[in-house]
């Protein structure tokens, strides 16, 4: 009976001692993390507006201007465009630049080095910068196409060329994340499998594309989840280059949210096109990885 | 998948390879790769260089088309009057606080609940961890008008230094992370649970077993976790674009972005202002270049 209550006694200690533990973490997580989840579902069902004694309940209504708005259609669709650009942009320029990087050779520390520097820049700095060189009378871009005699752009003051011009800074931005993670992988894959390939005969390419790429799928295959994450929040870049324009041409899902929210205040409104965001990424991500799941080969 | 079988190994196939491997290398005194990176590292570093070399260009200078590539005075008089026009001094320090009690708080709470994950039993622990776990998924956007809202209501009633408008508030909601919870929860668990029961029949308590044993084996995961958590904050634009509403409270790169919108074409001078921006944690990460990349890799190791 005593070594029962003993033991009684020590499971209570360590349930204190554990809840001890992960209190301050909790407070900070659920306050911040996990309240906020259930809070602006039902903001989302009112018409509050930054004030707080002026909300009512107004059912689905926010959701239903979400269908009507013209200017989310336009927003998701941007937002969509971006992505299926930037996600696979980015993999092929990190694929590539791993590929070349993954070998012994003279002067590779500032090659890769050279790479891994843009992860150290913040977004807006990268922004900044891009802004000057696609400026369209003065920026480098502008003068290497006169070079090469190709028609001024304007670039980020033309409709049909920012978004691209945001997509062309963002895939830079994001180039040496995705070295990091190519090279990583490429290191794991086993050299004997690579020479056996080419003592039977495979050509490089061949060996490349039957033996490495399958060997990186799950790279690949979280690459793509993570970056596809990101491109569906894109914001920085956009505020600090376009505030969405011109003529709303690149008003994504974000910047139309933050701007909601926090320039007219309908915060109501905004965490509704929040829960439409919520519900696409994980609509794509949930795609992704069942898609993903088919080409993707594990070893072990 | 098919991976090629286990070819039966004739010398003269292996003689063939060699000779194939040999004929294409000879033809050039250096590696063919060379042609392919050269360029890539130009077009990867050309951003940077053209951002220093616009910061010391005059007004003129930089308003001049087709541009100078290389410029005819180099005038670092932008650097003072970038100064001058825009605290950044005060922006590296702001950010250099954030950054650092950010990471620090990470450190010590996220220590304390994914220890207690690993190794405490205690009432209600896979209920809240699931908890946890599940606002990992749940983009930041959807969470910031009530984290504005709370923010707001703390500065109020409870603390005005972590209130709308202070720095607290750029750390108070990223003091603890479920990712950090989650990381290191995952490394404690691979930790050999031998020396922490010695300990414990020695009558140390669970903070001294954290804090003696589990800690120090634990290098590696907490400075991943302080390096990613680091490089977060010190980025991050959207929420201090939220909860910042003055210059003398901006970190940098909210006020590089105040600053553009106040000389949206001096170019020479914003350049200039985001040199001095970007420098401080481009000198941390070619310091601490390895260190760096390994963390990184490591997301991409842990997620999927």
């Amino acid at each position: 009976v005593t070594v029962s209550v003993a033991l009684g006694r020590r499971r209570r200690v360590e349930s204190l001692t554990g809840w001890a533990f992960v209190t301050p973490a909790t407070v900070i997580i659920g306050l911040f993390g996990a309240a906020p989840i259930i809070w602006s579902l039902l903001i989302s069902f009112t018409n509050d507006n930054g004030l707080s004694s002026a909300s009512s309940f107004i059912g689905v209504r926010n959701y239903k201007a979400l269908v009507h708005d013209p200017v989310v259609t336009q927003a998701i669709a941007h937002t969509l465009v971006y992505t299926a650009l930037f996600v696979p942009g980015t993999m092929l320029v990190g694929l590539f630049l791993a590929v070349a990087m993954n070998r012994k050779l003279r002067f590779m520390w500032l090659y890769r080095t050279a790479a891994y520097a843009t992860m150290a820049i913040s977004t807006i700095s990268e922004a900044l910068v891009f802004i000057w060189l696609f400026d369209p009378s003065f920026g480098v871009v502008n003068y290497v196409f006169s070079l090469l005699r190709i028609p001024q752009q304007a670039f980020l003051n033309s409709p049909a060329e920012a978004l691209y011009v945001i997509v062309v800074m963002t895939i830079w931005g994001w180039s040496g994340f995705a070295v990091v993670i190519y090279l990583a992988a490429l290191q794991g894959v086993p050299q004997d499998l690579v020479e056996a390939a080419a003592i039977d005969g495979a050509g490089r390419w061949a060996t490349f594309r039957r033996i490495t790429l399958p060997l990186l799928s799950p790279a690949s295959l979280f690459l793509a989840v993570w970056l596809t994450i990101n491109a569906l929040q894109l914001f920085d870049e956009v505020y600090l280059s376009t505030r969405g324009g011109p003529l709303g041409a690149t008003t994504v899902v974000v910047f139309y949210l933050w701007d909601q929210a926090f320039q007219n205040f309908n915060f109501g409104y905004a965490s509704a096109i929040a829960y439409l965001l919520f519900i696409v990424i994980l609509v794509v991500t949930a795609i992704q990885f069942r898609v993903g799941r088919r080409f993707t080969y594990y070893r072990s | 998948m098919t991976v090629v079988p286990e070819a039966p190994m004739s010398t003269v196939t292996v003689v063939r390879a060699q000779t194939v491997m040999a004929g294409r290398r000879s033809r050039l005194p250096f590696s063919p790769w060379h042609l392919v990176l050269i360029p890539a590292t130009i077009a990867l570093l050309f951003p940077f260089v053209w951002l220093v070399v616009t910061s010391v260009e005059t007004l003129g200078e930089s308003l001049r088309f087709p541009p100078d590539l290389t410029p005819h005075v180099i005038r670092l008089r932008n650097y003072p009057d970038a100064l001058a026009a825009a605290p950044f001094g005060r922006f590296f320090i702001n950010s250099s606080i954030v950054a650092v009690s950010t990471v620090l708080c990470n450190l010590v709470l996220c220590a304390g609940a994914g220890y207690a994950f690993a190794r405490l039993r205690f009432l209600g622990r896979t209920a809240l961890f699931i908890v946890m776990m599940a606002t990992l998924m749940v983009p930041f956007q959807v969470t910031m008008i009530p984290q504005f809202i709370i923010t707001k209501w703390i500065g109020v009633h409870l603390l005005a230094g972590a209130g709308i408008g202070h720095i607290g508030a750029l750390i108070v909601p990223n003091a603890a992370t479920a990712f950090g919870v989650f990381f290191l929860r995952q490394f404690f668990r691979t930790l050999p649970v031998e020396y922490e029961e010695a300990a414990l029949v020695d009558g140390a308590n669970r903070l001294a077993v954290l804090w003696r044993i589990v800690l120090p084996l634990s290098a590696p995961a907490l400075a991943t976790l302080a390096a990613l958590t680091f490089l977060d904050s010190w980025n991050n634009f959207l929420w201090p674009l939220i909860a910042i509403n003055s210059t003398a409270a901006s970190t940098l790169p909210l006020g590089l972005a105040t600053f553009q919108g106040a000389h949206s074409t001096e170019w020479p001078l914003l350049m200039a202002g985001n040199v001095m921006s970007l420098a401080p944690m481009m000198a941390v990460f070619l310091i601490a270049q390895r260190y760096f990349i390994r963390s990184v890799a490591a997301t991409g190791l842990t997620g999927i």
